[in-house]
């Protein structure tokens, strides 16, 4: 059931350009959302309108049956993280967290132990008499978040939190994100533009782009089935190139080799795509077959892990990966197969 | 090496050049002629007393205490929330807004002394000290909107953004969040407003009246008159209270926060 409703949101800060345009987006109880794509597609602007910073021009926020768009931020009880933690230079970590509490005119002795619990889920415990620039960067990030979840609010948003630490860290804290978010069953809206930290934190990912959310799925199913090409390259789909559509589940090129896919795919996708790492290579003179097409190795590069090679084929140049057992050198020629299972329309 | 031994010397010239008038005008207020001479004869510290003795003085003193604080404290009020709307929002004539609150920067004192005399006292027949404490205004204003200005061009502004989103109102997470973390810069646009518009003669000089002058016209008045070592132990006084007030927002700021 659909807990939190974005119906038709649009916003434009100068009058002329919508920054986002009738965005549409439905997310249920319990879940951790992210928003990804590319850095001034929207995502933040989107938080913003949800956390209550930004009135959309047009449109509604629903949560729980309860139309928010015109409430004020102070009365809408969610906890927001920001990118640059935004701790409250002047007050102590115990005092930065408690901050929303003493606010709702909490008692001392409920007030205490929420903080304190929170310490301990987040991990400050020891660190409750601290300022702010006494910690580091992940003591930052934790306090930021302890103050943003001992309000117990109804929505929890998170803008880029892990972007400031180092890469060690911040796969440490996505994994504690995450661990504290199923604990508290809270629901959360993640916004991100790093694809594996995206994938690896969310039950659904909506990817942005130019103020619309191209695809909103699992994070499976965008990584297996891209539903468009700014999806598909996002995500890391290379080679992409015209079919023709022949017969259920048949296509040929250009230049009339035939392809098959595993899917059906509606008319009007006619635009392959595959991974770099999901093309085969045969040696020139296999036994020809569908799913064919021949190339002629233009540059070859050192990736560590495979080869990569940029084959010169009547479709266009594709990029491929194959083993570091073989390794063809430029000139040579080659066969190209593309599984079916792993050839998607787009 | 050469270049640098020339940098030093220049740089010691301009720091005599400085230095020298004050030190002759500390050095003359202990001296025992009835006028002011340099070296001096003798050594006294009756010109000392004879500040506290000089009623018109003394007067002028607390009433320039008094105006300067009750204008720069009413410059605070309407200069802190000016500061921040200017930082805050990307109103259309935020440029323009700008230019005009420093502006009394920029106008001579004199300038606006003589029109706030013509309009406001011969005009508008608003009573002398009333019109010396909205010239003082005046001139503290750009003081407060700059330096204020400047410590809330450094805050993060998502700190209050948060405060909101953690129950707070505008205006209480402006007094919670944005003030204590600008104090450092309030503090410090007093101190200067303050010392400014204490020493300032233009304006006071078109705006004075029975038993309504400020310390600095009193302080010409004076001399006028009598040409002997009081001005001169005044003004030791006076630099002796301006360099204990720096030396507060040095030990507190930094004089860097202010320049
Ligand atoms: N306060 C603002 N005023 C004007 N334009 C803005 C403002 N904030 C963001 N934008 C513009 O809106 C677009 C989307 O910004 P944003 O939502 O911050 O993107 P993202 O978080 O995905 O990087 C960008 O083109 C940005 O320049
Ligand atoms: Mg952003």
């Amino acid at each position: 059931m659909t807990y939190v409703d974005l119906k038709d949101i649009r916003v434009s800060y100068d009058g002329k350009n919508n920054i986002l345009k009738d965005l549409n987006l439905s997310i249920e109880k319990g879940e951790l959302v992210s928003l990804l794509g590319p850095s001034g597609c929207g995502k933040t602007t989107t938080l913003r309108v949800i956390a209550g910073l930004i009135e959309p021009n047009d449109g509604d926020f629903v949560v729980d049956n309860k139309n928010l768009t015109r409430v004020p931020v102070h009365k809408r009880n969610f906890g927001m993280v920001f990118q640059s933690y935004a701790l409250f230079p002047h007050l102590t970590v115990k005092e930065n967290v408690g901050f929303g509490l003493k606010l709702r005119k909490e008692d001392k002795t409920t007030m205490n132990p929420k903080i304190q619990d929170i310490l301990e889920v987040t991990g400050l415990a020891e660190l409750g008499d601290r300022y702010p620039k006494q910690l580091s960067g992940g003591q930052r990030q934790r306090v930021a978040l302890a103050r943003a979840l001992v309000i117990e609010p109804k929505l929890l948003l998170l803008d880029e939190p892990l972007s400031n630490l180092d890469a060690k860290l911040r796969v440490q804290m996505r994994i504690e994100i995450k661990r504290i978010q199923r604990k508290l069953g809270i629901t959360s809206v993640f916004v991100t533009h790093d694809q594996e930290e995206c994938f690896s934190i969310s039950d659904r990912v909506a990817v942005m782009n130019n103020g619309i959310i191209e695809q909103f799925d699992t994070p499976e199913e965008i990584y297996n089935r891209p539903k468009t090409e700014f999806v598909a390259r996002f995500i890391g789909f290379e080679n992409f190139f015209n079919l023709t559509k022949q017969g259920e589940k048949t296509y040929t090129t250009s230049e009339g080799h035939m392809l098959k896919t595993s899917q059906s795919w509606d008319d009007t996708k006619l635009v392959a795509t595959i991974r770099p790492d999901d093309i085969n290579i045969l040696p020139k003179g296999t036994e020809q077959d569908t799913n064919m097409i021949p190339g002629k190795v233009v540059v070859r590069t050192f990736l560590g892990k495979s080869y990569q090679y940029e084959v010169e084929t009547n479709v266009g140049k594709i990029l491929v990966n194959g083993p570091k057992e073989t390794a063809y050198s430029s000139g040579e020629e080659l066969l190209l197969q593309f599984p079916e299972e792993k050839l998607i329309l787009v | 090496m050469r270049k640098q031994r020339g940098l030093s010397i220049i740089s010691m010239l301009v720091f005599a050049f400085l230095i020298i008038p004050m030190i002759i005008i500390v050095v003359t207020s202990f001296g025992e002629n009835p006028s002011i001479q340099f070296p001096i004869q003798g050594f006294t510290f009756d010109w000392y007393l004879n500040v506290f003795e000089t009623n018109s003085l003394i007067q002028s003193f607390f009433l320039s205490i008094q105006i300067s604080m009750i204008a720069t404290i009413l410059a605070l009020l309407v200069g802190i929330p000016a500061a921040y709307a200017l930082a805050r929002y990307s109103v259309k004539g935020r440029d323009i807004l700008k230019s005009f609150f420093l502006s009394p920067a920029m106008i001579p004192g004199v300038v606006i002394g003589y029109a706030l005399f013509q309009f406001i006292v011969i005009q508008f027949q608003m009573p002398i000290f009333q019109g010396l404490l909205l010239g003082h205004f005046l001139i503290s204003l750009p003081y407060i909107i700059r330096v204020v200005g400047s410590s809330l061009e450094q805050l993060d502004f998502s700190i209050e953004e948060v405060a909101w989103t953690l129950g707070c109102t505008r205006v209480r997470a402006f007094v919670k969040i944005v003030l204590p973390n600008i104090q450092a810069g309030i503090f410090a646009s007093f101190m200067l407003a303050f010392i400014n518009s204490f020493n300032n003669i233009p304006v006071s000089q078109f705006l004075s009246g029975p038993g309504v002058t400020a310390l600095p016209t009193s302080l010409m008045n004076y001399i006028e008159y009598n040409y002997d070592p009081t001005v001169s132990a005044l003004s030791v006084l006076l630099m002796v209270g301006t360099v204990i007030l720096m030396y507060i927002i040095e030990k507190t700021l930094g004089l860097a926060s202010i320049s």
